[in-house]
């Protein structure tokens, strides 16, 4: 007969209730009167940790000039950082241990759309004010987020319309397999539909896919004239080069990519990618004084060889954003904040940009971008005026039945 | 009644206990119940008491991995499986539950009307009622377990093999998961889930209710599979996994031994992922592939898989490790994860539990030299 060992059970039981005590560090939500908390989550481990810690310097970046510069509202910001590790439940678990366990004033963070929803439902229940700094998929405009990348109407769109200009009709989809990519071609081909394009093929490949031959040989021959690239991370990497050995090269196919950025060119390589498209709201290059002095800042907190990207220029200006909001409402407090919100606006190394307080989205002007030789992305077309926010599309008619 | 039966397991452990040594068991399983119950919901706040919920829908699973490795052999790589297939059933009822609330859904969570379907898939209607989805919870995993163990071990696939196949069905259950995204949520998996049966599933006192229930869940299951191990079948199921043909040769059959262990096992993984969804309001993909898969049975390792407390305790401890070291450094924190799994590995084989056993070992032996002659 077998038995449970008893001394084996009791030692461990112990030690078991001993640690569950010890795990209670005692965080509690003091507001000293001389700092404010606020939390930065991103993922510092995992896959999405070459991409989120850029973004995670951008803001640390701006807390430093806002201390040295005085603070918000005379108190210093006290960053306290936490890692999602690439983990949608851990993202809500450090949500909620910032809000809780901390009291935190507001939160930066956040990638992926997976992070985004998964922190979304905390921030509602704990009443929080998450700064999301990335253009994603849009149909979404919690009162708890504020979204400081660009929404569809600011990208995709915009980037449909400068291929249909420029005399593109045939496209061919290739995008990783989440909801970002395939929110994105469903909106594309409503799009093509209405404007007399054809979508030639739409491919979906996992997270991490680097099998991209077939894709690549399709692309060859088939006689699509351009390809709308929603791949995100390393996938890149091999999909660009393999379609560079399939003997597709810019001229005669060109890629826009929606999540290829200064960061992932170099990665890439720049031999595989100069020429190709991308779409975004901000370049390093973007010239604009307050660009100027946001590059010179960030090359001397982290070197020189360091490049400036969207994202990371859009968390560093949700920064601000959220001193300004803080300021016109005079307190910390959430729902003071959030009132405040509509029309802030901020000289911002992209131009200027302005809150629009029904959708919490920002008001940005739309690039298209070229990627030369160095690595650099080189406007080729931009909207002139700010887009207004629309996430929902509700001001397209083909877009409907969305 | 005089307890001589040693383990197998622990030569050093004394043939002979005290009465004492004999309550020693129940009374520390009283008391740690009662710390649980009456002392961490007043000392810990709401955030602190929810992480402890967590750790221990993390046990449940281990006490189901200790069931079926520790005691049937089997390396189940694959728990993330169960562990999902419990978790996506409540989050259905949960995701159900909130879009019934609220009338600007159209009757679809919002993934399918993104993609394009307006009427509730006939998949996901059942769901609406909670009772069947806790019992699709903790059924589904075991009959899926049941018919694979069956089938596999009836044609004698074992070890490496079994461990390849579990690995195997996680990626695959990943992808399908990933690639269903009009029925799952893609890999946003399913999440927002604002109430519980009608209550605010981030108010302070929902979160103590669910800590409680998942501690009476926890303890039930430990007790269960107590019962279980100390039966005749947890003898033959100890027999099988260390001499199957010597089973077989005495005419027993060997197949319905571990796939009743392996379905117990994914049962309570199911029970696990169930309570993962209401503790922390998420279930997605990358929660149960196969990284996830390898950590539940790691965590056994370490606390030791042949004793069921030495499984829920590696469990609890891995967990709460993993949010200690990031918590304190946040990045770089899986260094230290790391290192933690390579010591206690290499200088304890079998587990945290396997220390204080031979602690106690030494500590009887000392008191009573004579009888560890064994």
């Amino acid at each position: 007969m077998i038995t449970v060992r008893r001394g084996g059970v009791a030692v461990s039981l112990l030690a078991a209730a001993a640690l569950m005590l010890s795990g209670c560090s005692g965080g509690t939500a003091d507001d000293s009167e001389d700092t404010v908390k606020v939390g930065m989550l991103h993922s510092l481990s995992g896959t999405m940790a070459i991409s989120e810690v850029t973004v995670r310097d951008a803001v640390k970046l701006a807390i430093d000039e806002i201390n040295a510069d005085g603070g918000v509202l005379g108190r210093q910001i006290e960053p306290i950082e936490e890692d999602g590790a690439s983990e949608p439940a851990v993202f809500a678990e450090k949500a909620e241990k910032l809000l809780q366990s901390d009291g935190v004033a507001t939160v930066f963070g956040g990638w992926t759309s997976a992070s985004r929803q998964a922190m979304l439902p905390v921030f509602e229940g704990n009443n929080g004010l998450l700064w999301y700094p990335v253009q994603y998929e849009g149909l979404e405009s919690s009162p708890n987020i504020v979204y400081t990348g660009a929404t569809t109407n600011q990208q995709i769109i915009p980037a449909l319309d400068y291929l249909r200009e420029q005399g593109y009709t045939k496209l061919y989809l290739v995008g990783s397999d989440y909801v970002f990519p395939r929110t994105a071609n469903q909106i594309i081909t409503a799009y093509a539909k209405a404007h007399d394009m054809e979508i030639v093929a739409e491919e979906y490949t996992p997270l991490g896919h680097t099998e991209y031959s077939t894709i690549a040989n399709a692309i060859a021959s088939s006689d699509a004239d351009a390809v709308f690239n929603t791949l995100n991370g390393d996938s890149n990497v091999s999909f660009f080069q393999q379609l560079r050995s399939a003997g597709v090269g810019p001229e005669d196919v060109p890629v826009l990519s929606v999540s290829v950025a200064e960061e992932e060119v170099g990665g890439i390589g720049t031999d595989n990618i100069a020429g190709h498209l991308v779409a975004w709201n901000y370049y390093q290059t973007t010239d604009t004084p307050a660009n100027a002095e946001f590059v010179a800042a960030f090359q001397e907190a982290y070197g020189e060889d360091r490049v400036t990207s969207d994202p990371m220029q859009s968390a560093y200006n949700a920064v601000y954003l959220w001193k300004a909001a803080v300021e016109k409402a005079g307190s910390f407090e959430v729902d003071a904040v959030r009132e405040a919100l509509d029309g802030i606006t901020l000289d911002a190394p992209e131009g200027t940009i302005t809150i629009d307080g029904a959708t919490q989205h920002v008001y940005k002007i739309a690039r298209i971008g070229q990627i030369g030789e160095d690595g650099l992305i080189t406007e080729v077309w931009n909207s002139g005026e700010p887009i207004k926010p629309d996430p929902y599309l509700e001001g397209y008619d083909w877009a409907a039945d969305l | 009644m005089t307890s001589t039966s040693a383990s197998s397991l622990s030569p050093a452990a004394a043939p002979a206990r005290s009465r004492a040594g004999r309550l020693a068991g129940p009374a520390v399983f009283v008391g740690v119940l009662a710390v649980a119950l009456g002392v961490l919901p007043a000392v810990l706040e709401p955030f602190r008491l929810n992480l402890v919920a967590q750790y221990l829908c993390f046990a449940i699973v281990g006490l189901g991995i200790a069931v079926a490795w520790g005691r049937g052999g089997m390396l189940v790589l694959g728990q993330g499986v169960f562990f999902g297939l419990g978790g996506y059933a409540m989050g259905m009822y949960l995701t159900l539950e909130r879009v019934s609330s609220d009338p600007l859904s159209g009757g679809v969570p919002d993934f399918m009307s993104w993609s394009g379907i307006s009427e509730l898939p006939l998949l996901w209607r059942p769901f609406a009622h909670p009772a069947v989805a806790i019992a699709t919870a903790v059924l589904l995993p075991g009959l899926v377990a049941a018919l694979l163990g069956w089938a596999v071990f009836r044609q004698r696939v074992r070890g490496a093999y079994f461990a390849i196949l579990n690995q195997a069905l996680a990626a695959a259950f990943v992808i399908l998961l990933i690639n269903q995204q009009h029925l799952t949520g893609g890999t946003n998996g399913l999440t927002r889930f604002p109430t519980l049966f009608g209550a605010s599933l981030y108010s302070a006192d929902t979160k103590r209710w669910v800590y409680v229930a998942v501690v009476l869940v926890a303890a039930l299951v430990y007790l269960a599979f107590r019962q279980v191990v100390r039966s005749r079948y947890g003898a033959l199921l100890v027999a099988v996994r260390d001499g199957e043909d010597r089973v077989r040769f005495l005419g027993y059959d060997p197949t319905w031994v571990k796939t009743l262990a392996y379905t117990l096992s994914a049962m309570a993984a199911g029970v696990g992922g169930a309570l993962f969804v209401v503790v922390m309001g998420i279930i997605a993909p990358s929660s149960l592939g196969i990284v996830p898969s390898l950590m539940m049975v790691l965590a056994v390792a370490i606390g030791g898989r042949f004793s069921l407390a030495g499984a829920a305790l590696g469990a609890v401890l891995m967990n709460a490790a993993e949010t200690a070291f990031s918590e304190s450094f946040a990045g770089g924190w899986t260094y230290l994860q790391g290192a933690l799994f390579v010591l206690v590995i290499v200088f304890a084989p079998r587990g945290l539990a396997g220390i204080a056993e031979s602690a106690a070992g030494w500590w009887r032996s000392r008191r009573q030299p004579q009888g560890s002659s064994q």
